[in-house]
């Protein structure tokens, strides 16, 4: 949690308050450094593997057929929870919900925590999800619980994520699959 | 032989779609002697608007009205008058969350009477444009120039550039849509000008030509969904943002509020490349005194400093375009080797004075002087300007009021 910097005053860190800014495009941030994509899909795609209840929250702009690049991104999301061996959760709407939401089946950005905290989850990617909202929850995520965020967007990133892939369209996640493939050989997993 | 083919795409009033860079940087342009209130019909002219509302108040009606025969002549998709200033923004509100690039004008107590909307604009991440044509506030009644209203609006959430004249006005509401639809950034900007300086003033505007325009609005790279109130699934993804304050949990108020700041502190590389900076200086770079303002008081800073040459003072001017973002890093490098620094406002209150000490406190030993300062309509003439400097330096003043 903050406790310093002009964001020290709010229970949550915000990312910019402490410098950082979208990467810009043809490039990934990572943590506060930026980096080549490539280099971030594998360390995205190793703490996948590799940290505990792995999940993907995959929102609106994938779970609606939308036009015919949404429906082909939704089955990539399928292909990359298989190769990452990670639960999907979706986030399919972003109204809050009262009294609660139901933790085991949905995740919402306004009390992502609440789905985090049930399912321990220690990795999780957000993909499709509307930029303001994805932000919304970051924040709230990485303030309140110890989960290695990843978000894969479709505009021009994240940067309250731990690591944030930009642009990332039909093209880019057939490749992170095919890095994800690598480096789960690479683990002997 | 290889064959070329480019597509030329053209918007719904017939003009050449450009990128921001051509219309802005690259296409010829020519000189039109013109009010400020003629220069913002030029820029919404050549920026594709889908959507205007308004409401009279001077001095911003003249723009207002050229809106309204932009809209006859086909440049404007919809256009009608709001029931007040807070219905203007309410309205301007419903058309942007319905995907249109959307714009009003208004100015001193307008500003006020909407002014709940404008927080409400920020947080449902709408890329509106407000072009703020400052007045002052009542009470008592004023429709004299006066900027106080700006100091209510620094908390908004909204973006808010100043321009100090009609070239920077037509060049900043241009850019100014760009910025803001920009998809991490998507937050209303604010244009604010001096009212009656810049908007019933004549002056030279060099203006691209009018038959190429901006690229529409792309409502679908917005940060939230279109609002579709007849189709899933957009009907039922968001609801109405200020319905529900008793399920927000002040997580996400917290999370919603920063995550608005976040998107301004995002501008900061897009402003900077449309406005060619977010700030400008003016003369002898290495001189102790240095004068920090905006719009009117910019240029009337300008004057001052070559007057000032001329008692053989040397001063520069550092002139800010963006207030919000406010140009912290800009500031902190204009002020290394200044001394004095002046900060000449139009208002009471000296906002801008308040931002740039608030900026500088502890990083500059520079003695800040919230100097000249007038409001209620009064003018700021340069000699006005260099009499306070020269009650600092105990020199005797040639130019006389």
């Amino acid at each position: 949690m903050a406790t310093l910097g002009p964001s020290g005053f709010s229970p949550y860190p915000v990312a910019v308050y402490e410098g950082l800014l979208n990467p810009p495009p043809g490039y990934a941030l990572m943590f506060n450094e930026i980096v080549e994509e490539e280099q971030a899909m594998r360390e995205a795609a190793k703490a996948m593997l590799t940290r505990a209840n792995p999940t993907i929250f995959p929102g609106p702009q994938v779970l609606y057929a939308w036009n015919e690049e949404a429906k082909e991104k939704a089955k990539l999301v399928k292909k990359m929870a298989q190769v990452l061996g990670a639960k999907i959760i979706p986030m399919y709407d972003y109204r809050p919900k009262y009294p609660k939401i139901n933790p085991a089946v949905e995740i919402n950005p306004n009390h992502p925590n609440l789905t985090i905290w049930h399912n321990r989850i220690k990795a999780c990617i957000f993909v499709g999800v509307h930029c303001h909202y994805a932000n919304v929850a970051l924040k709230i995520i990485r303030a309140e619980t110890d989960c290695f965020t990843i978000a894969m967007c479709g505009m021009a990133g994240h940067e309250d994520a731990m690591i944030t892939l930009r642009d990332q369209h039909v093209e880019e996640m057939e490749k992170f699959i095919r890095v994800a493939e690598e480096v789960k050989k690479e683990l002997g997993l | 032989m290889q064959t070329v083919t480019e597509t030329v795409v053209y918007n719904r009033a017939g003009q050449r779609v450009v990128s921001p860079d051509y219309l802005l940087f690259e296409a010829p342009r020519t000189k039109h002697f013109m009010t400020g209130s003629e220069a913002v019909k030029e820029a919404v002219k050549r920026s594709s608007v889908d959507a205007s509302v308004s409401y009279p108040i001077t001095p911003q009606s003249e723009a207002a009205h050229l809106i309204g025969e932009l809209w006859v002549e086909g440049y404007v998709g919809v256009y009608f008058r709001g029931e007040s200033e807070f219905g203007v923004m309410s309205e301007l509100a419903g058309c942007a969350m319905a995907g249109a690039r959307a714009i009003t004008t208004t100015s001193g107590p307008g500003t006020l009477r909407a002014m709940e909307n404008f927080p409400m604009w920020a947080g449902t991440r709408i890329p509106v444009q407000l072009v703020l044509m400052a007045r002052g506030v009542n009470s008592p009644l004023s429709i004299q120039p006066d900027n106080l209203e700006v100091s209510f609006l620094l908390d908004t959430g909204c973006m808010i550039w100043y321009a100090e004249n009609a070239q920077d006005l037509f060049d900043m509401i241009i850019a100014g849509f760009v910025v803001a639809e920009q998809p991490d950034v998507h937050v209303p900007v604010i244009t604010a000008v001096d009212g009656f300086f810049v908007s019933h003033t004549r002056e030279a505007v060099m203006l691209p030509p009018d038959d190429i325009a901006l690229p529409p609005y792309n409502p679908y790279k917005a940060p939230m969904p279109v609002i579709d109130a007849e189709v899933p699934p957009g009907r039922f993804l968001r609801d109405p943002f200020v319905m529900k304050s008793n399920y927000i949990s002040y997580a996400t108020h917290a999370s919603w509020q920063w995550e608005v700041r976040s998107a301004i502190e995002r501008s900061r590389p897009y402003a900077k490349h449309y406005l060619r900076g977010l700030t400008e200086e003016f003369g002898d770079p290495t001189a102790e005194l240095l004068f920090v303002a905006c719009g009117t008081a910019a240029a009337q800073s300008k004057e001052a400093v070559r007057l000032l040459e001329e008692e053989g003072i040397k001063a520069r001017v550092l002139k800010l375009k963006t207030i919000r973002p406010f140009p912290v890093e800009e500031l902190r490098q204009a002020v290394k080797g200044a001394k004095y620094i002046f900060v000449p406002e139009f208002n009471v209150v000296g906002w801008l004075e308040r931002e740039v000490r608030r900026y500088l406190y502890g990083v500059c030993d520079a003695e800040v002087i919230g100097a000249p300062r007038v409001a209620g309509g009064m003018t700021m003439p340069p000699e006005f300007i260099v009499k306070e400097v020269m009650k600092l330096t105990g020199k005797e003043v040639k130019h006389v009021l």
